[in-house]
């Protein structure tokens, strides 16, 4: 039925900021809630390894063929780019260690957290969605099987040991692109991109940094994929804005984190 | 508490947010006894089903389950008395990732340490009393609604629980189907000595097969009685809903303002 619009008055501005600002804070207390009852569920996803091994599986194995191809790419442009503005100072023989730190510090694990949102994150909200709105979830809780133990965490997991390797992984088919570009392809000095990379990146510093955030990463981007499914209002539409919010909401996660884990870890350099 | 009945309901209200549901509802379910519950759609039946399963709490009331209080049960207790309660759901609620032998598997799997030999055994027999053992390796998709309800059926059994509960059970079933799930409803009932409750607005169906019924509407009880109590009725509800007429005590309406008033409050906004 239509009603009359209310005019513009103080009460109607302050409810439409509040509304909105009270929802997402109510959501956030219920994601964090959800996280602390999902770390309290986690024994079984080790206890029953093959639970967690199966998802890494789906989500870890299954994404290593987006993951590669895309870091070679990644790696080539480097290459490219970065072979055009050395040369013009002189030093073409470091470009080893500029494609290796790009990639090690920031592009690896920026770059494969966001393709695995997409590739495994949205699939993981999917899936849990539909077992949501299909009443399976329902049907294991009646069935005395906590779907949080059983559904939820080793998925979570199965994420968060995935993040770190697929970013390594990437990382190295990067460096790979970058030689067959610089070294193979334009002849930059071979002895000089690998050398120049072996003495300019520091494991501790530079390396290590690199695994902590995709870490970091890997459990923003499960948990937000695991708790949009959780959560995901039980109908066709409902599920399918889960699924864009999994996207979204990762891809800014990441970001952010990215630039929080950054300003931190190298403070000093 | 009469040791003859398993489920006992006393003046329980329950609402969800301001929308009051059940409204002092109280009932019992006698031991042994095909029991069903009947009223029209979104009368609270399938709340009532998922209050006695503990997955709702209730705002007032008692409800107990072979003389254990439900609301009052911490959650490990609450899942000790869920492994010797069944539920189907009313599309089935199989899990969609696993065969049909896997499904009716799950919570031997999950809560027995039995050897796989002897699951395989107890699944082809459950199977075979719904009489698809031949279907045990089909996924879930491809099981027509009728077979899906019967693998549920074959699940919601294979602990083989003191109590089943069947939420719309006839939901959208061809008419042999309904036939045969009804006969299978009372057969198993009787052989695993369990007791059940169907939620069901098929009237005729029921009435061949159950040992009670009680008839809900506005979140109560309106009235009850043996299947031939129920046919002889001349409560206004029960005739209403026996002979499907379109208006009585339950209105055709969903309650609105006067069509004409609307219709010239419209054109006026």
């Amino acid at each position: 039925m239509n009603q009359p619009r209310q005019p513009w008055s103080l009460p109607v501005i302050v409810g439409s900021i509040g509304r909105p600002v009270n929802n997402a804070l109510q959501r956030l207390g219920f994601a964090s809630r959800f996280f602390v009852m999902l770390l309290f569920c986690s024994g079984q996803s080790f206890r029953r390894l093959h639970l967690t091994l199966r998802e890494i599986y789906f989500s870890g194995f299954q994404s290593l063929l987006i993951i590669m191809v895309s870091g070679l790419f990644i790696g080539m442009v480097l290459g490219m780019q970065g072979y055009e503005t050395l040369q013009r100072y002189g030093s073409a023989e470091a470009l080893g260690v500029l494609v290796a730190l790009s990639l090690v510090r920031e592009l690896g694990p920026v770059v494969a957290a966001l393709l695995f949102a997409s590739r495994a994150g949205s699939s993981i909200t999917a899936e849990i969605g539909l077992m949501k709105a299909t009443e399976q979830l329902t049907a294991m809780d009646m069935m005395a099987v906590n779907p949080i133990a059983r559904v939820v965490a080793p998925r979570f997991w199965g994420g968060v040991l995935s993040m770190p390797l697929l970013a390594a992984i990437f990382s190295s088919t990067g460096v790979f692109g970058g030689y067959l570009i610089g070294v193979v392809f334009i002849g930059v000095d071979e002895g000089a991109f690998w050398s120049q990379m072996q003495a300019s990146v520091d494991f501790r510093f530079d390396v290590w940094s690199g695994i902590v955030k995709s870490f970091v990463f890997g459990i923003a981007v499960s948990l937000i994929a695991v708790f949009e499914g959780y959560d995901a209002v039980p109908t066709a539409e409902g599920v399918s804005g889960s699924i864009k919010s999994t996207v979204v909401k990762s891809a800014l996660a990441i970001l952010a984190l990215d630039f929080v884990l950054t300003s931190f870890m190298f403070r000093e350099a | 508490m009469p040791a003859d009945n398993l489920v006992e309901i006393e003046s329980l209200d329950f609402a969800y947010d301001d929308r009051v549901i059940l409204n002092g509802i109280s009932l019992t379910i006698p031991r042994g006894k095909v029991v069903a519950i009947m009223g029209g759609s979104g009368c609270g039946k399938t709340t009532l089903l998922r209050l006695i399963g503990g997955q709702l709490r209730p705002s007032r009331g008692e409800i107990r389950v072979d003389g254990l209080s439900v609301p009052a049960l911490s959650s490990a207790d609450l899942y000790a008395l869920r492994r010797r309660m069944g539920m189907l759901f009313q599309f089935g609620a199989l899990f969609t990732d696993i065969s049909v032998f896997d499904n009716v598997a799950y919570q031997m799997r999950e809560h027995t340490t039995l050897p796989e030999e002897l699951i395989r055994d107890m699944v082809l027999l459950k199977l075979n009393a719904v009489g698809l053992r031949g279907a045990h390796g089909l996924m879930p998709a491809e099981l027509s609604g009728g077979m899906a309800r019967r693998v549920a059926l074959a699940r919601a059994i294979s602990l083989d629980p003191m109590l089943i509960m069947y939420d719309e059970p006839f939901a959208g079933l061809d008419p042999i189907s309904l036939g045969v799930i009804g006969q299978l409803i009372r057969k198993l009932n009787d052989a695993l000595g369990a007791t059940t409750i169907m939620v069901t607005h098929d009237i005729q169906e029921s009435l061949l097969i159950v040992d009670f019924i009680y008839f809900m509407s506005d979140g109560k009880v309106v009235a009850l009685g043996t299947p031939d109590e129920i046919r002889a009725s001349r409560h206004p509800f029960v005739h209403q809903f026996v002979c499907a007429e379109a208006d009585g005590p339950v209105p055709f309406h969903y309650p609105a303002a006067p069509l004409a008033a609307e219709l010239l409050a419209d054109g006026r906004a």
